[in-house]
């Protein structure tokens, strides 16, 4: 088997189109192997496609699995005494959430594809950090995880000081924040944040305290979950911020809890890219077959990081267009792209319900 | 505010409301707008006289019978002339009607009843007022409490989560819920018929994939009626070539007039991966594209009406004896579309099998006709009572 952690030492962004195009179809056919190997379920789903695996040659061959499914099934490649955690989608109340099983193994994979991208981006050393979240319950279950705290805990990594901006309550501990930023007056800072609670709990309170940011990255995702209808743009939402508060670079990234690790970050050019430890797929919906530079269709992201669950090929519920590959002006070699927001929820007619509509 | 006091039950098929009818149904075939929406002209032509005399002759020899008295309907959510004939239903009885329209907008309900209204204000029918009432409320249970105090029949259109809720308010002693819950339809093919026969030009295969078209994705097979196993009959080799011939030239049709949603799609294509975790013996059929998905099943899962999906999305499974059906069918069932079957053969198949389940057989193509008889009720009978008096 391939060794992932000799490509995750490669810089995410340094490979061209044939090259990567050979390392992702090694690689990924090797997880497909191995997870039927290794988890029934994903084998039952893939004979039932009746495809034969072995003349698999390139990696947009291997069937996607939906995202959904991790909601209603524990899917994992592994002997459950070997999870260290358990991630778990931010599910709101009507919703079932995905649940991911992590090993070690993953999880320091996953670990190290963050840090090479992230890095890639701000640098190798640690900063202040300002995280633009509440702090998790003390009474939190310490082996499973939210994606908003996997990704607080993620990018803590590149933090030698950290606070929360918000109190458990969700209001701005405002008299924390300006102490911090007192302390590390002449530093960088990194900020890191869910979009809709930054929209929703740290911008409008922002606006009410001069606070200076002028020397931040703020590094957001996670999109816009339950605040769809006030979704604004990626350039909206920098505009805003930089009124408020100064804040000049501001990288939006596209990640799931799906594929922890293997994030695609937005460049100064306001384009995500693909790393080269993942890649995204743009299908039209009509015939799942790809679809061209710059038409929408639906994404599907494949990454090399998932191997204790079969989710190394994915097909998501968001909208996206590919934009290009290799030249971008930014210099990042890979595919980038952009995101729309998620597919709209059928309009089904029939007889349903006349009560919970 | 209601006004209802005053009226009284009327017997079914009186002479004022059929001549309402009758009026209604011309106004909205003279009206532009309304000849928009198939589904409203569909259901005037259903309320004209003709049709209607010719429904009120199968009631001919019954003895005396009245309304019930108040008739309050839930009308769903999602098929918006649902509520009409509901209604049309509760006048023909004879009784006084309290319609819920869903509070969704729809232009179906606002059309019909700008035609109700405006024929109400002709001094004929001014009396029936009184005996058309169309509300519309969010589901405030205060309000569903109240009605459900006042009525002598309750009729909800289902799904099985509504009546429950609806259920929580009591009714009168007297009084009682005529539910139709959620139901489970599917398709018959003899393919020895399909393949063989001299087609009439209504039976060609193209016409039967029309037909066949409407009761699916009209209401983007998400009906009661809409079939979502489909069961072959015949021989193996008539069987495959059946198969072929309709589902390309159904694929053509659906290719042609049908817009999928990408959700819709996932939706499909998770529900794929579903069944290959939870279904044993399947195989998974390769179709050109994600318009018409269709799974072979070897055999029936007493649970296979968990499974259904809707936008174009079939099971199929073969059966070599009719007999087999009684092993298939459960209560769930509702309705079964066929082609290349006679009538009597039909018949005789459910008095001899005599299942829990399927309440109307339909030639493919009727599975969405409306009839006063639903889900194994005779709506006039039973929204009516009989007074028996002896000499």
């Amino acid at each position: 088997m391939i060794d992932i952690n000799s490509i995750l030492q490669i810089e995410p962004y340094s490979i061209g189109k044939e090259e990567k195009h050979k390392i992702l179809s090694s690689i990924l056919t090797e997880l497909t192997q191995h997870h039927i190997e290794n988890c029934d379920s994903y084998r039952k789903i893939l004979k039932s496609f009746s495809l034969d695996i072995n003349k698999i040659t390139n990696y947009y061959q291997i069937p996607f699995i939906p995202v959904r499914l991790f909601k209603s099934y524990d899917l994992l490649s592994i002997n459950k005494s070997d999870i260290i955690n358990t991630m778990r989608s931010s599910g709101t109340s009507s919703q079932i959430p995905s649940k991911i099983f992590i090993d070690r193994e993953t999880s320091s994979h996953q670990q190290k594809a963050l840090v090479k991208i992230v890095s890639s981006f701000i640098g190798s050393k640690r900063f202040p950090m300002l995280i633009l979240d509440a702090p998790p319950s003390i009474f939190r279950d310490r082996n499973s995880f939210s994606a908003r705290e996997a990704g607080v805990l993620g990018f803590s990594i590149f933090a030698y000081n950290k606070i929360y901006a918000l109190n458990e309550d969700m209001s701005l501990n405002i008299k924390e924040i300006n102490e911090f930023l007192e302390n590390h007056r002449d530093e960088d800072i990194l900020l890191f944040g869910f979009t809709y609670i930054i929209w929703k709990y740290i911008y409008p309170e922002f606006t009410k305290y001069k606070i200076d940011l002028s020397k931040a990255i703020l590094f957001h995702g996670g999109g816009w979950k339950k605040l769809e209808n006030e979704s604004v743009s990626s350039e909206e939402f920098k505009n805003k911020l930089f009124e408020c508060c100064g804040i000049k670079r501001i990288h939006n990234y596209y990640g799931m809890i799906e594929q922890t690790g293997s994030i695609y970050i937005e460049c100064e050019k306001g384009n995500l890219h693909s790393p080269l430890y993942s890649d995204i797929i743009i299908r039209r919906p009509i015939d799942f077959s790809v679809a061209d530079v710059g038409e929408e269709g639906i994404i599907e992201v494949v990454s090399i990081l998932p191997k204790s669950y079969p989710g190394h090929v994915l097909l998501t519920e968001d909208r996206g267009m590919l934009l290009g590959e290799d030249d971008c002006p930014c210099g990042r070699l890979g595919k980038y792209f952009k995101v729309m927001g998620r597919l709209q929820n059928s309009e089904i007619r029939g007889c349903s319900d006349a009560y919970h509509q | 505010m209601l006004t209802i006091n005053n009226a009284k039950p009327l017997i079914p098929f009186n002479d004022s409301v059929m001549e309402f009818l009758n009026e209604l149904s011309l106004m909205i075939l003279q009206n532009k707008e309304c000849k928009e929406y198939s589904d409203i002209v569909t259901f005037a032509f259903w309320c004209r006289k003709a049709s209607l005399t010719g429904i009120k002759e199968q009631y001919k020899n019954d003895k005396i019978r009245l309304g019930r008295g108040i008739v309050f309907h839930i009308a769903p959510s999602n098929v918006p002339i649902n509520f009409a004939y509901s209604l049309v239903a509760g006048l023909l009885a004879g009784n006084l009607n309290i319609v819920k329209v869903s509070s969704k907008e729809f232009k179906q309900v606002d059309l019909i009843r700008n035609c109700i209204s405006k024929l109400l204000e002709n001094e004929q029918f001014n009396f029936l007022s009184d005996y058309i009432n169309i509300i519309k409320y969010a589901n405030e249970k205060e309000t569903t409490d109240y009605i459900s105090n006042l009525c002598d029949v309750r009729i909800i259109w289902g799904g099985d989560n509504t009546i429950n809720e609806i259920r929580k308010s009591l009714l009168k002693p007297k009084a009682f819920d005529v539910t139709f819950t959620d139901r489970y339809s599917i398709c018959l093919i003899n393919a020895d018929k399909y393949i063989n026969e001299e087609y009439s030009d209504l039976e060609s295969p193209i016409r039967i994939g029309k037909y066949f078209y409407n009761d699916v994705y009209l209401f983007d097979q998400n009906a009661c009626t809409s079939p979502h196993l489909i069961l072959w009959y015949g021989n193996k080799e008539n069987i495959e070539k059946a198969k072929n011939t309709f589902w390309s030239i159904l694929y053509d049709i659906v290719k042609d007039k049908y817009e999928i949603q990408p959700s819709s799609i996932i939706d499909k294509y998770t529900a794929f991966c579903e069944c290959s975790l939870k279904l044993s013996d399947i195989t998974i059929e390769s179709t050109l594209d994600n318009r018409i998905m269709r799974i072979n099943l070897k055999t029936i899962p007493e649970d296979i009406d968990n499974f259904k999906q809707h936008s174009g999305y079939f099971f199929e499974h073969t059966i070599n004896k009719l007999d087999d059906l009684l092993n298939i069918i459960n209560r769930k069932y509702q309705t079964l579309s066929y082609y290349g079957f006679k009538k009597e053969q039909l018949e005789i198949l459910m008095l001899k099998i005599s299942p829990f389940g399927i309440d109307r057989i339909v030639p493919i193509g009727k599975t969405l006709d409306f009839s006063l008889t639903w889900d194994g009720y005779d709506l006039i009978n039973t929204l009516s009572r009989r007074i028996e008096v002896v000499s």
